[in-house]
């Protein structure tokens, strides 16, 4: 008892000594744990800035159209991004999203259009295609404890090579598709923008996987076990069943991705997707989520994809050439991770 | 065994609450555990002391799942329990704070103490939206480190990362206290403290064991050993070497033990 009552006054006073020091913190410091504790800040500013800076550039980037197509280009990216998100959370990364996109796509293309399958059912098999896919990745991680861009660059290799063998290289045209699967790219009139279905889709599944991941336990889970498997595994945490479940989940957003794309190209075809790959981690990076695991949200990736969307859209619109935005997003890249690093270095 | 009853006549007419019998586990050609036992008895604390690979880790890893012994028992209240991972220690209410900590540092102090055992909103909420209850678990976390005594921590919503090694121990303490329901591991968990920070530890551990709840210590530190155990398991090459007192013996007796120069 006299014990405790010694012991108080000094710890208290400690502890006034400690945030007495928090508060001498330069402007720098305090700026780098605002960022630190709310990461999805400094895409919004980013995205803040560059919507400025285009609209002084071009009067027409502002017009109620450009806005609309800016989030047409956004959705499919935009949707294959959460996928990527979820992954990269869990300290892995995913190179054959784009592959098992347009694995399932095609699928659900081929089978409503030359196997006469109801569309209801296309997309069924489409959804399963993705699930499946998910699950090889999920599996050769958890199982054979693979480095997850090994089993990805391997099965991206894999899915392409099927998708090409399945398709016989041929694109199939939305216009000979059951409205249902290019149900995705009809717009509808929200006020004076024209928003399509797959860009509600998209946001949909934004606002349900932002929900799961920072409401459920399993999204903490998710955040655990990408932060440190083995303190998550010591927690009681049962980590392969949640990675397991995190590539599944990731190939079931795939696969409406594959729907988004149907609609959004008005075609299904075996050769787009392939700058997908890295044009989802290059959102989910420039939204500020850790390569490193554990830290991050899908709002943050909402902002990365509407970044790369607005830089190339406004710089096409300021009269750049194509290489040039692609210049800027490599630049965005390197910029979003230098800030990433900085951030981590906060120390108590 | 007898031998152990006549040091400490205390616990000697009660049930152990967790037993181990003739514990061994090899990991390759090395012998970690090479026929060890172990009684806690309510209300004790007992170390385990031991050099660098005595089998100290190796013992309390297969008491608390984390490893499988290749042979050996186990009971708890009496009952033979077999241990395939952590999980199935905790739900026999054995709780351990490893070496290496097993927080999270990018989840807050609240997720951490709830990390793996979330709860969830009352309802349709939680039962078809599985929403946690954030607000509710924070309101526990913060109940939980009142009535332990851990003033350091007043914001559980911190980031365990933003916290000094102390406080980080205090949460990982914290845990294994709210939710250990028969037994508390602790793995060196002075290891990395300064002087004050230790005695803060010390006293949860007393703490503890004023409320009944058995602790099992592994420590380096034979000042914080000697100043909590009530008995001392000494480790030596993965055997049980002796089982003593700090009345019975003293700390130049348990080196001696320790490093075999001399026997209990």
């Amino acid at each position: 008892m006299t014990q405790q009552q010694t012991a108080g006054p000094p710890s208290a006073g400690q502890a006034d000594l400690a945030e007495e020091f928090l508060d001498r913190q330069t402007p720098l410091s305090r700026i780098r744990n605002i960022l630190h504790r709310y990461p999805a800040v400094s895409p919004a500013l980013v995205l803040l800035i560059a919507v400025v800076v285009f609209s002084l550039l071009n009067e027409r980037f502002l017009r109620v159209e450009n806005l609309s197509l800016i989030t047409q280009q956004v959705s499919v990216v935009g949707t294959l991004a959460i996928a990527q998100t979820l992954i990269i959370l869990t300290a892995g990364i995913d190179l054959s999203v784009g592959a098992v996109m347009i694995l399932s796509s095609m699928v659900m293309a081929q089978l409503a259009v030359n196997n006469g399958v109801p569309a209801p059912l296309a997309l069924l098999a489409g959804l399963v295609v993705g699930l499946a896919a998910g699950a090889l990745n999920g599996f050769l991680v958890t199982r054979f404890r693979l480095p997850p861009f090994i089993v990805t660059l391997g099965t991206l290799n894999i899915f392409i090579a099927l998708t090409l063998l399945y398709s016989n290289g041929a694109t199939v045209r939305g216009s000979a598709m059951p409205p249902l699967l290019t149900w995705t790219g009809t717009t509808f009139p929200v006020g004076p923008v024209r928003i399509s279905t797959g860009v509600v889709m998209m946001l949909l599944l934004y606002i349900a996987v932002a929900f799961i991941l920072g409401k459920t336990a399993w999204g903490r889970h998710v955040y655990a076990v990408g932060d440190d498997k083995e303190a998550a595994r010591l927690a009681g945490i049962p980590v392969n069943r949640v990675l397991m479940s995190v590539y599944l989940a990731a190939g079931a957003v795939l696969a409406v991705g594959a729907w988004i794309q149907i609609g959004r190209t008005n075609a299904a075809s075996p050769n787009g997707g392939v700058d997908l790959n890295l044009d989802s981690i290059t959102a989910v990076v420039i939204g500020g989520t850790s390569l490193f695991g554990g830290r991050g949200s899908v709002w943050g990736t909402l902002l990365g994809a509407l970044i790369v969307g607005v830089f190339r859209n406004g710089l096409s619109l300021a009269g750049l050439d194509v290489l040039y935005q692609t210049l800027a997003v490599g630049v965005l890249i390197i910029v979003a991770v230098s800030v990433d690093q900085w951030i981590r270095k906060v120390k108590s | 065994m007898t031998m152990t009853e006549f040091e400490a006549p205390h616990v000697a007419t009660r049930e152990p609450i967790l037993q181990a019998r003739n514990l061994v586990k090899t990991f390759g050609r090395v012998v970690g555990l090479d026929g060890v036992s172990l009684d806690l008895y309510p209300g004790e604390v007992l170390a385990i002391i031991g050099d660098n690979g005595a089998g100290k880790s190796t013992l309390i890893k297969c008491l608390t799942g984390a490893e499988v012994p290749d042979t050996g028992e186990l009971f708890v209240s009496g009952q033979q329990v077999h241990f395939k991972r952590p999980q199935d220690a905790r739900v026999h209410g054995i709780e351990t704070v490893y070496q290496n900590l097993a927080v999270s540092p990018a989840l807050d102090v609240a997720s951490n103490l709830f990390l793996g055992r979330e709860e969830r909103r009352a309802g349709l909420l939680g039962s078809v939206f599985r929403m946690l209850d954030t607000k509710g678990m924070r309101t526990k976390a913060k109940d939980e480190l009142t009535r332990l005594g851990i003033s350091t921590l007043q914001d559980v919503t911190v980031p365990v990362e933003n916290l000094s090694g102390g406080q980080r121990q205090a949460v990982a303490v914290a845990r294994a206290a709210a939710f250990g329901s028969k037994v508390v591991v602790l793995d060196e968990p002075t290891a990395a403290l300064g002087v004050r920070e230790s005695n803060q530890v010390l006293q949860l551990v007393r703490d503890l064991r004023d409320r009944g709840l058995p602790v099992i210590l592994i420590s380096h530190n034979m000042p914080h050993v000697f100043d909590v155990a009530d008995r001392i398991h000494i480790q030596r090459l993965g055997k049980c070497a002796a089982t003593i007192t700090p009345q019975s013996h003293n700390m130049t007796d348990a080196v001696a033990i320790m490093t075999g120069a001399a026997t209990a």
